[in-house]
């Protein structure tokens, strides 16, 4: 089977942006994408798009034959499919991807995420992130992705005693990170008493602990070696791939701040790459809402359950042994839901060949990726480079 | 969106608490399951309709303050995870209380409701919430 590289990646600006289309925004990463591989669209073999919501956001389906035709590639026929898993559905997608060249069936494929979220207006986009929880037990009765979170952290805090202060920690960091990452939603730095004493959304969730509505869009090319090497293009390898799945409902797992999909899909990314956690040089975490980043530091086993806080008090910053988030996370960087998993690969990239500027973590030579659906139904972990 | 039909097809699990109790291995299931998911195939036509008490323990819980549209009448209001006697944990409001008199543990016990109430169409979806013993 043939290693698979990222040959190329482009992203927009992640944030609230409402003169850009939903088009707009998938064309703009896509084309930044081949333009930084240096490919012809005609060296694509298949398409894969990304988005969680835009059926229901946006009453546009089809996200793939969208991409393929406003990418100017409709008329070469290549396949164009759209694949959707939640919240973690660019990096179901990038998988895919993946798979589709280390089997060997294509030499190119481009994967283009999107998510397009500010044309709704007030709280009815909690109708529409709500389709991520179970519609009919959980958000039936009053379910919103934030009150699911809170319900994981009140028990977190409770059982192993700790303090609002480590979930508020994981987005200071963010906020940090990000305040170097130009396409960030948010580029501020907050401090730890403000993240602390936000606007309560569920409570002891403030708007400090939620990832924000984002419009935003990122693309990449993957290549198999042999592609790679005709090219003259080194890339970045991904080095293994793993997902793996659990209950749709919060309320049917045994352990509400275990994510067992993370757990599964971590453990079988580290086996494949034949790596160890001292290996990694930097991680990006789905912290859609800060508990999340507490329960996946420990549940990728980074740290011991019920720890994590230690490891983010300490420090998790771009010059600590474990820098979490270099891009900004899902906090800061922004969250356009199926553009988000796509978008860390875009920061490993830049990552791993030294190119993220300001935010650079020093000797990024391995990166663990992890994307996650809803309250944790699936986990998407990858590892790149390795090197 | 069209609910007509989806509310009157879960309604007796809603309005009475039906679960799903497995003829293989006596597990309880609440949302019910026509599967199993430890006897799988061994559990295919042996799931039983069972009624079940509404008493339980509040698990955890969050005082929601950011509502959907059809709960923006009843903000903010407690969501819990509830562990019923027979096994089974659920999602749902916890009423008729301070939020500040809710805690991990406590007993509670179901009575059925209003549960929400969408603007556009009017329609009006009943339900179990719980409230504290
Ligand atoms: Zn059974």
């Amino acid at each position: 089977m043939t290693e698979v590289h990222i040959i190329g990646s482009g992203e927009t600006k992640f944030g609230e942006m409402w003169d850009r289309s939903l088009r707009e925004l998938a064309v703009e990463a896509g084309l930044k994408a081949v333009e930084d591989a240096g490919i012809y669209s005609r060296d694509i073999g298949i398409l894969y798009g990304s988005s969680s919501l835009a059926g229901t956001l946006n009453l546009q389906n089809d996200i793939g034959s969208l991409l393929a035709d406003f990418s100017g590639i409709a008329s070469n026929g290549i396949p164009a499919v759209r694949i959707e898993s939640s919240s973690s559905s660019g990096a179901a997608a990038v998988r895919e991807a993946y798979l589709a060249i280390r089997s060997g069936e294509y030499d190119v494929a481009m994967v283009g995420g999107v998510e397009k979220m500010t044309d709704i207006y007030g709280s009815e986009i909690l109708d529409i992130v709500g389709t991520t929880l179970d519609r009919e037990w959980e958000t039936f009765f009053g379910g919103t992705p934030a009150a699911m979170a809170a319900i994981s952290a009140r028990k977190y805090m409770h059982d192993f005693k700790v303090g609002k202060e480590a979930m508020s920690m994981i987005s200071v960091n963010d906020h940090a990170n990000a305040s170097k990452n130009p396409n960030a939603h948010y580029r501020n730095k907050i401090t730890l008493e403000a993240a602390m004493k936000s606007t309560p959304v569920a409570d002891p969730l403030n708007l400090m602990d939620c990832s924000p509505i984002s419009d935003g869009a990122a693309a990449l090319i993957l290549a198999s070696e042999k592609f790679a090497r005709s090219v003259g293009k080194d890339g970045v390898r991904i080095k293994s791939s793993a997902i793996a799945q659990d209950y749709l409902a919060l309320h049917s797992r045994d352990s509400i701040y275990t994510l067992n999909s993370t757990i599964l899909a971590g453990k079988t990314a580290f086996e494949k790459a034949g790596l160890k956690h001292s290996d990694v040089s930097f991680v990006e975490l789905h912290d859609s809402y800060s508990i999340y980043g507490l329960m996946e530091l420990e549940d990728l086993g980074f740290c011991k359950k019920g720890k994590a806080s230690e490891l983010v008090m300490d420090d998790i910053g771009l010059t600590s042994s474990l820098p979490v988030n270099p891009s900004g996370g899902l906090k800061a960087k922004g969250n356009p839901m199926g553009a988000t998993g796509v978008g860390q690969f875009v920061e490993g990239y830049l990552q791993i060949r030294g190119k993220a500027g300001e935010r650079q973590v020093k000797n990024a030579s391995t990166g663990l990726l992890h994307s996650m659906s809803g309250t944790g139904s699936t986990s998407v972990v990858h590892i790149l480079g390795g090197a | 969106m069209g609910e007509l039909s989806s509310v009157w097809r879960e309604s007796s699990h809603r309005y009475r608490l039906v679960a799903h109790g497995c003829g293989n291995c006596k597990a309880v299931y609440f949302p019910p399951r026509d599967i199993c998911p430890k006897c799988h195939r061994d559990s295919i036509g042996k799931m039983k309709e069972m009624e079940l008490s509404g008493r339980g323990k509040i698990e955890s819980f969050t005082v929601v303050h950011d509502v959907p549209p059809a709960f923006i009448r009843q903000r903010p209001y407690v969501l819990a995870l509830i562990r019923l006697d027979e096994g089974p944990t659920l999602t749902a409001q916890v009423v008729d209380c301070d939020p500040s008199e809710v805690a991990l543990g406590k007993r509670v016990r179901s009575v059925f409701r209003r549960v929400r109430e969408d603007g556009k169409s009017g329609i009006i979806q009943y339900g179990y919430k719980f409230v504290l013993e």
